[in-house]
């Protein structure tokens, strides 16, 4: 099994659905259906490869693994280069998990066009898994980029009714910070002479240089992540995209920022991390604080989660740059936990609009009564997202903030606030929509969960306990990769005080 | 064993919650009650063998956390504190769970309710056998998830969901205080384990961190910030808000949680965290003065509320606040014989409360009720039972463990000892007036309910009295019983390590040499507060109203709570809200937006417009070309998905 190329097999497979679905012809209804079912059998068979990474992934070891090399444009030192480490490993696994989940969220809810909404999916879990597994500077920025067009196309075309504002401001911010980075790869390469990103990890880059590139690299991953105050396109590509669009872009995408900060900025430039460390703070601390606030006050449910999910990436941009084991793996359990918590609490906004075709918090209310399984569901997930011990999310806020703590008090003092205004507005959301009496006769007409629909929230449901109460599976394989990040990160900081020092 | 008696009302949770539709009330009542009586059978044994005999033991159960240098275990620690804690809990939530086959009998949700209710006790479990800060902190939210759930059991009343909403957010400002605590201890300590944490702690005593910009002594922030937790779980002076509106939950609620286990879960880590506490006189000093003002406080308010209920709570959350000025004075095995004592004749007040208002067809002022007394003779007497013990009159349980506590706060001899002291003499003046208050106006002078009412009133059934008599009986003889070791001359024997006194510290010693008058004061005290209330609410019942007329600002202080809830609305709450909405509006549409996507769009396309008229910036028109290009595209789709 190890001698399959399990990456490149993990990355591209969606693309043979792809063809498949192309292929297909004749009456429309027709089409649609095996589109549909192509579809989850090719990412069900995806998932099923992923997790064979998984198994046979070392989870004491801290370097690539996995590896998979070709000659590409060898005149240029550019090449084919994948392979995983504890970092990336289970950001695959996440793209591969919520994918199959999409396509069956997206079941019924998608009507028009399903071949290909089929396809804009599956090319995106191919984008979004090469992301994690390039190794090469080249390949990742295809990827990156790549990751835009179907996610533009997504929420542009099966968006709601202001979808067209939102796929551009969602493209204008993404792409600003995009072409930036673009130039900062170019820099790297240029400098090194080689596009392959280990050799540019173990590179030494002269300070003044790190400033620059690091400034280039935050601004394409903090517009992912999204960081405060380039946060304002996420509500609203939240609101217009579909649910599984909502789902990828929440569960994945925000995720590239954290793992870009992690991948590259930390390791390449790290004395330019510790200087702009209060920076960062000061951003994230701000982010939690400002966007608590604003959720507070939304009556839209997708927007009052896409807030609530700026919120939460500030505890994991908090994480990383302590630098600290606790705090890295931390931000790490985090993304994941947030991954998997407001994909589900996407879901469970579409779940009720689907019946009722409105986001707006008001014209619901009483859903208990009705709906006493998707008021169970979306109680775990509530739960998880305002960090209740014993689920995921109490395990990466927990980490991250300890990790904070021991670095600078101020920084876990205000952060920590972010728990009491979670609750604040989470519990809020949940009792306007799950509790009180049902005013309105349509809300009593609706339906509980569907057996598919209650096929999407188990296993969502059971990854988030598990996190919560046995996280080691997953904090095993992320530590030796972590340890070896600080322990780099360190030896240059060092390197570059005892410079100082003799100057 | 052990572990059986924490995961058995798990289990019994689990099936009543997820197979409720299947089998059914009766079933769902059966699978808790018989879970949660086995679960107290098991605490009795394991009480025996841990804190009697003497075989404490800490059980392992499954990695948790396992990062950098963090370690953290599912473990169950059992020694005397966590044994005397799991046999109380179990034994009275297996009370509860019995009457409330009784109460809730005519609920459409009973499955849920049962369900509920093993689930608290679980987490209660796992709190008090926490053998490391982290599944302290997991039992102590998981109690506060389960107090959100069970006091907005009745999800169709907009006060409930706003009282449950209350609890939850007033304990997350504790927990706030909890983590940050639990934060320091990492950085101090670099362990979370309770027993390397305090095998350290003397070596830190007088050690500094820095916090917010200072230096500050590290145990002393660190049990501050510990301490804000307890105040809000205990309902302490600041933090109390929620728990009279938690009252919006069904009695048996009341009695379990928001009275006899969850809300002692304060004094609780007060008395686990001992040997970090002892060493930082200044938290034990903040201690002292909260808890003794808390007692006071909520006294006064108690005797100003008409829901009978309330009157209850308050009282809850005043005795709360001797437990804590007890343990401020390390007086720890105090604090805890008071909490066990606690356990049985408030919950025993809240069950009888909650069958007298089972017999008033739902009804809680106590303005419309009166001359219940014959009517339901056995809930009467229990009443009865119940106060004595509470105001600490001979022979009842108070009276051992509430007099033993402000003699030690007197033996202190420090100025905090003698505030709590006399303000906690004075409360239990109150405390008798307003029990015999809500007796008198309850039970004594003419039926104020309607007619029909007072037709329907009946003796609650054998199922809700039953466990009422072992309450009662633990109200009558806990005292007596537990006096000798947890107080008295066995107590060293009897906590052994679970407890940890400083020389000079022991307070329970001095307690034993107090002048005579200063020991019996409390006693005499509270008789006089029966006898007020006698003249005031059976001899002469135009008192009342007098007295209200006449300090008019205080009542209306005592009756508004001291106005806490408007003050915190305006300071808190509403600003909140209102810079929510601002900053949304205003920060995120005018300014992030305004400046930038938005206005980038205009000013490109103005510019664009611009400079294409003047036939120069090619740069500008391939941006202005590459926009038209992408919306042409974008429209071309949307038109196609249109026709």
């Amino acid at each position: 099994m190890t001698h399959w190329p399990l990456l490149s097999l993990t990355t591209f497979l969606p693309l043979a659905g792809v063809a498949a679905i192309l292929l297909l012809r004749g009456d429309e209804k027709d089409v649609a259906r095996n589109a549909r079912w192509i579809a989850l059998w090719t990412s069900l068979v995806v998932f099923a490869v992923s997790l064979a990474v998984w198994a046979n992934f070392d989870p004491t070891r801290s370097d690539f693994q996995l590896v998979e090399q070709a000659d590409w444009l060898p005149d240029f030192n550019i090449g084919y280069h994948m392979g995983v480490d504890g970092i990336s490993l289970f950001f695959v696994l996440l793209s591969t998990f919520l994918t199959p989940i999409c396509v069956v969220a997206s079941w019924t809810a998608i009507e028009r066009r399903v071949k290909e909404y089929m396809i804009a999916f599956l090319v995106l879990e191919t984008m979004m898994v090469g992301i994690f597994c390039a190794l090469d500077f080249i390949l990742f920025y295809v990827f990156f980029e790549g990751v835009l067009v179907p996610m533009f196309l997504i929420i542009g075309v099966w968006g709601g009714s202001r979808r067209v504002y939102a796929a551009f401001k969602f493209f204008l911010f993404t792409l600003l910070g995009s072409v930036l980075s673009l130039l900062a790869i170019l820099a790297i390469y240029f400098v090194t002479g080689t596009a392959d990103i280990p050799e540019a990890l173990a590179f030494n880059f002269p300070p003044h240089l790190q400033t620059w590139l690091w400034l280039a690299f935050f601004a394409s991953f903090a517009v992912k992540v999204p960081m405060w105050p380039v946060h304002t396109w996420l509500p609203d590509a939240h609101v217009e995209a579909p649910t599984a669009g909502s789902v990828i872009l929440a569960g994945v995408l925000l995720k590239l920022g954290g793992y870009g900060f992690i991948r590259f900025s930390l390791p390449m430039f790290p004395e330019a991390s510790a200087y702009f460390t209060p920076f960062v703070y000061t951003l994230s601390v701000v982010a939690i604080i400002y966007t608590s606030l604003v959720a507070l006050a939304q009556d839209d449910m997708k927007k009052l989660i896409a807030y609530s999910s700026v919120a939460h990436m500030g505890f994991v941009t908090i994480g990383i740059f302590t630098v600290t084991p606790e705090g890295l793996q931390g931000a790490m359990i985090q993304m994941l936990s947030h991954g998997v918590v407001s994909a589900a609490l996407f879901l469970c906004v579409g779940v009720v609009y689907d019946r009722l075709h409105t986001r707006e918090i008001a014209r619901y209310g009483g859903l208990a009564e009705n709906m006493p399984k998707y008021a169970t569901a979306f109680m775990v997930f509530m739960l998880a997202s305002v960090g209740l011990p014993g689920t995921s999310g109490f395990v990466g806020e927990f980490l991250s903030m300890i990790g904070a703590f021991q670095v600078n008090t101020w920084v876990a003092f205000f952060a920590t606030t972010g728990m009491i205004l979670s609750a604040a507005y989470m519990l809020w959301l949940y009792r306007r929509i799950i509790f009180e009496k049902i005013t309105h006769a349509d809300v009593r007409a609706m339906i509980d969960l569907t057996p598919r629909e209650v096929l999407v929230f188990a296993p969502m449901i059971a990854v988030v306990l598990w996190m919560g109460v046995y996280p080691a599976s997953f904090l095993k394989p992320i530590q030796p990769s972590i340890a070896n990040l600080i322990e780099r990160v360190q030896v240059s900081q060092r390197a570059a005080a005892t410079a100082l020092a003799q100057r | 064993m052990h572990v059986a008696a924490v995961f058995l009302p798990l289990i019994a949770a689990f099936i009543a919650g997820f197979f409720g539709r299947w089998i059914g009330d009766r079933g769902a009542q059966l699978v808790t009650c018989l879970a949660l009586v086995a679960a107290a059978v098991l605490g009795a044994i394991v009480f025996w063998s841990v804190a009697i005999v003497g075989h404490a033991r800490t059980i392992d159960l499954l990695t948790w956390i396992d990062a950098g240098d963090l370690r953290v275990r599912w473990a169950l620690r059992y020694d005397t504190l966590s044994a005397v804690m799991v046999a109380a809990v179990t034994l009275v939530s297996a009370m509860v769970h019995i009457y409330s086959v009784g109460y809730m009998a005519h609920d459409k949700s009973v499955p849920r309710f049962m369900s509920y209710l093993s689930l608290f006790t679980f987490f209660m479990l796992m709190l008090v056998t926490a053998d490391n800060f982290v599944q302290l902190f997991f039992g102590w939210e998981g109690v506060g998830l389960m107090s959100y759930l069970l006091i907005g059991f009745w999800y169709d009343r907009p006060s409930a969901n706003a009282a449950a909403i209350k609890a939850f957010i007033v304990n997350r400002i504790g927990d706030f205080g909890f983590a940050l605590g639990i934060f320091a201890v990492y950085l101090i300590f670099g362990s979370l384990q309770f027993d390397t944490v305090f095998a350290a702690a003397p070596d830190v005593a007088h050690n500094t961190i820095p916090f917010l910009g200072h230096q500050v002594d590290a145990i002393t922030v660190t049990c501050i910030l510990l301490f804000i937790g307890a105040m809000g779980k205990s309902a302490q002076l600041g933090l109390h808000t929620w728990l009279p509106d938690a009252m919006e939950g069904p009695t048996p609620v009341s009695a379990l949680i928001h009275a006899a286990t969850m809300v002692t879960a304060g004094v609780f880590m007060l008395a686990r965290l001992s040997p970090l506490f002892e060493y930082s006189p200044t938290a034990l000093a903040v201690v002292v003065v909260i808890g003794g003002s808390t007692a006071m406080f909520a006294a006064t308010i108690g005797m100003a509320q008409n829901d009978i209920k309330r009157v209850i709570a308050y009282s809850t959350c005043s005795q709360l606040g001797y437990m804590f000025f007890a343990a401020g004075v390390s007086a720890y095995g105090a604090a805890i014989f008071h909490l066990v004592t606690h356990a049985f004749f408030k919950a025993l007040l809240f069950l009888a409360a909650g069958s007298v208002i089972h017999a008033m067809s739902g009804e809680q002022d106590m303005r419309k009720m009166g001359g219940l007394r014959t009517l339901i003779p056995a809930t009467y007497l229990l009443m009865w039972v119940g106060s004595l013990a509470l105001a600490g009159i001979w022979p009842f349980a108070g009276y051992y463990s509430k007099d033993v506590i402000i003699e030690a706060a007197w033996a202190s001899g420090t100025g905090v000892g003698h505030y709590a002291y006399w303000l906690g003499v004075f409360a239990a003046f109150l405390t008798a007036f307003y029990s015999w208050r809500l007796i008198f106006l309850t039970f004594h002078g003419k039926p104020r309910a309607s007619k029909e009412v007072m037709a329907h009133v009946h003796e609650s059934p054998p199922v809700m009295i039953l466990p009422l008599l072992v309450l009662a009986a633990g109200a009558l003889f806990a005292g007596m019983a537990g006096y000798h070791w947890f107080v008295g001359e066995g107590r060293d024997a009897f906590w052994g390590d679970s407890i940890l006194v400083l020389p000079g510290h022991d307070n329970l010693a001095g307690a034993e040499t107090v002048p005579f008058w200063a020991a019996k004061l409390p006693l005499a005290m509270g008789l006089g507060g029966i006898f007020v209330a006698w003249i005031a609410y059976v001899v002469e019942t135009g008192i009342p109203a007098l007295t209200a007329r006449w300090l008019r600002p205080v009542y209306l202080l005592f009756l508004n709570k001291w106005y806490f809830d408007e003050l915190y609305d305006a300071i808190i709450v509403r600003p909140a809200m209102w810079l929510g909405i601002r900053l949304w509006k205003d920060g995120d549409g005018a300014v992030i937006d305004g400046l930038g996507p938005d206005g980038f769009a205009k000013v490109t396309r103005g510019m664009a417009a611009v400079l294409s008229r003047f036939q120069t910036g090619y740069l500008y028109h391939y941006v202005f070309a590459m926009f038209v290009g992408a919306v042409v595209l974008v429209s071309w789709y949307v038109l196609r998905q249109a026709g």
